[in-house]
């Protein structure tokens, strides 16, 4: 057995491997409540019942339709964005000027709904997505085994996270998007239509989650209940990296998956916890979080 | 004197009530009611959104639950203790999470009662996923036996009124004008000298305290305390039930646990069990898109029209 200073290297590479794999959930999750959160400023509690969304469509699509992983790739998250479009048009507008704290009840509203429905429907028991054929098989490397899996879905969020921030930071619809956050009166005298942004962004926003859905089918049960736990680790995420940018969100998100999979190595007792031990020290010694920009 | 006169005729239908309903149902109504007028204290007057009460519920519930089984003290001072534990853990929250407003105050209440939700399931004492089953009532300053459920509800009672009392003097004290202020402007408050985070520190702790001390009275009416009062579940029922009441109501809370707990009684032993989740999830979508004052806040609007 491969060890280091005492440490078992297989063991080690092993969880940073799983902390990855989490971190890249935790960025495309947290990525899309900072990018909902930037143009309307509510928090969507439904994030993690749309990933959760997005994971049981998967699972129905393939099931019932006979619709295959790569398809579900891109159909699933725009279905998923659809009902984001539908729930900010329909229920998220008529309460706009209102306190948001009633928009994020609305949200945790929505989410205790789809959930209670899919517990319902299919209980509350996984089920189980098979990998699809092309990604079943696995690379040796010096310290570990890596199945094509798990290296695709790091590889997948990265990129996925990568042209998000590229299409915000330095594309001109980013610029509509970014000077709607600042000003969005100014925006509209200049005749852009604001209202149509707000919306495609919730919608994109939530389609993240759904995509995170679909790429955590094969490896997490599809069960009613995934998201609502990965969501409150998300909102530890957001509060330790503030949403103040995008890609704060995203660096966070990652570094936060590795420190767990550490602590799963080092100290297992303490892998549920160590997220929130996180938050703690940094609303201790940076209440705004470390990208955040407000005091 | 209308409010006092109000007042009164609940404080006799609460006596009366249990000779015609089932009491450990009523004490039931009575725990939640607290935990709610607890809960709205944060955002009924400070305007803050806790969504991490349960892990005070539940904390307070969980050492009272201990000591009775654990150390022979009578249940007034283990109830005692539960509510200065789970105090104390509000000052240690309320410390971080004051840090904080708005939305960012509800995730990281969330967060930090999701810290203890983990400890509390690792932890030894609490008995993990089968809680702790079977502690004992006790006697009431070793005299008066709570096995009975008529002696336990009014002990309940009791509590109840002191925890309202306690709540109705805060939100009308200087220090209650104080955080009404704050709600309302809180640079403006912030400017007249006021240290905003200092006092919303102090609520945080009250309301904390008092959630706790609701959590400890329901480990004794159902001589059990479990995982379920610390769940993100119950944080977001507490916050149900006040908005389903009216928040910033003194009685809304009392109502919208009344109304939210029989319901789920109702509910639990019919065919709509399964729907529990969606039809909670409901009331939330509607009261928030068309009924934000909540029962007695809309009773109250139609006095003002009528009567006013």
């Amino acid at each position: 057995m491969a060890t280091f200073l005492g440490i078992n290297l297989f063991g080690l590479f092993g969880q940073l491997l799983v902390g990855l794999i989490n971190g890249s959930f935790y960025a495309l999750l947290s990525l899309g409540l900072a990018i909902i959160f930037g143009l309307l400023k509510i928090i969507n509690f439904a994030q993690g019942a749309m990933y959760m969304l997005g994971a049981f469509s998967a699972w129905l699509a393939l099931s019932y339709l006979g619709i295959n992983y790569w398809a579900a790739l891109i159909l699933v998250p725009l279905a998923v964005g659809f009902v984001g479009v539908l729930m900010e048009r329909f229920l998220i507008r008529p309460i706009a000027n209102e306190d948001h704290l009633y928009s994020l009840l609305l949200t945790f509203g929505l989410a205790l709904m789809v959930q209670g429905f899919f517990t319902h429907v299919y209980g509350s028991s996984g089920q189980s997505y098979a990998i699809p054929e092309a990604l079943r098989g696995g690379t040796k490397l010096p310290f570990m085994y890596l199945p094509d899996y798990r290296a695709w879905i790091i590889l997948a969020s990265v990129v996925v996270c990568g042209l998000t921030w590229w299409m915000i930071e330095k594309t001109k619809l980013g610029a509509y998007l970014r000077a709607g956050t600042e000003n969005p009166q100014l925006m509209q005298a200049f005749g852009i239509n604001v209202p149509l942004i707000v919306t495609l962004t919730f919608g994109f926003g939530v389609g993240l989650a759904g995509l995170a859905g679909v790429m955590a089918a094969p490896i997490y049960s599809v069960s009613p209940d995934m998201g609502s736990n990965l969501l409150i680790v998300v909102f530890a995420i957001v509060v330790i990296g503030g949403m103040g940018s995008i890609g704060g969100a995203i660096l966070t998100g990652l570094g936060m998956g590795v420190i767990e999979g550490l602590t799963k190595y080092f100290y297992p007792e303490a892998s549920n916890t160590v997220i929130f031990l996180v938050m703690v020290i940094v609303l201790l010694l940076k209440p705004a979080g470390l990208f955040g920009k407000e005091a | 004197m209308k409010i006092n006169k109000l007042y009164l005729v609940l404080l006799l239908l609460a006596l009366v009530a249990p000779f015609f309903l089932y009491p450990v149902f009523l004490a039931k109504l009575l725990c939640f009611a607290l935990f709610a007028c607890a809960f709205n204290l944060m955002l009924g007057y400070v305007g803050l959104l806790s969504f991490g009460h349960a892990a005070f519920l539940g904390t307070g519930g969980y050492v009272t639950g201990w000591l009775m089984m654990n150390s022979g003290l009578t249940p007034e001072l283990a109830i005692l203790l539960g509510t200065l534990t789970a105090g104390a853990l509000g000052a240690l929250y309320g410390k971080l999470s004051v840090k904080r407003e708005g939305i960012y105050f509800a995730m990281v209440t969330l967060a930090l009662s999701q810290l203890v939700f983990f400890i509390y399931l690792q932890a030894p004492f609490t008995g993990g996923e089968d809680g702790m089953q079977g502690v004992p009532r006790g006697k009431l300053f070793g005299v008066i036996d709570l096995s009975d459920n008529i002696s336990m509800y009014y002990f309940v009672l009791a509590i109840f009124l002191f925890g309202f009392w306690l709540i109705h003097r805060t939100v009308h004290s200087p220090f209650g004008q104080v955080l009404k202020a704050i709600r309302e402007n809180e640079p403006r408050a912030t400017s007249l000298g006021y240290n905003v985070n200092d006092y919303k520190w102090v609520a945080f702790t009250i309301s904390a305290a008092l959630a706790g001390l609701a959590g400890s009275t329901k480990t004794l009416v159902f001589q059990l305390a479990s995982l379920t009062d610390v769940h993100w579940h119950m944080s977001g029922e507490v916050v149900l039930m006040t908005l389903v009441g009216g928040v910033g109501t003194i009685l809304g809370p009392v109502v919208g646990a009344g109304v939210i707990v029989t319901m789920q009684n109702y509910l639990s032993s019919g065919e709509l069990g399964n729907y529990l989740h969606i039809i909670m999830g409901l009331i939330f979508v509607i009261c928030v898109l068309a009924f934000r004052s909540g029962i007695v806040g809309e009773l109250q609007k139609v006095w003002k029209r009528n009567f006013g």
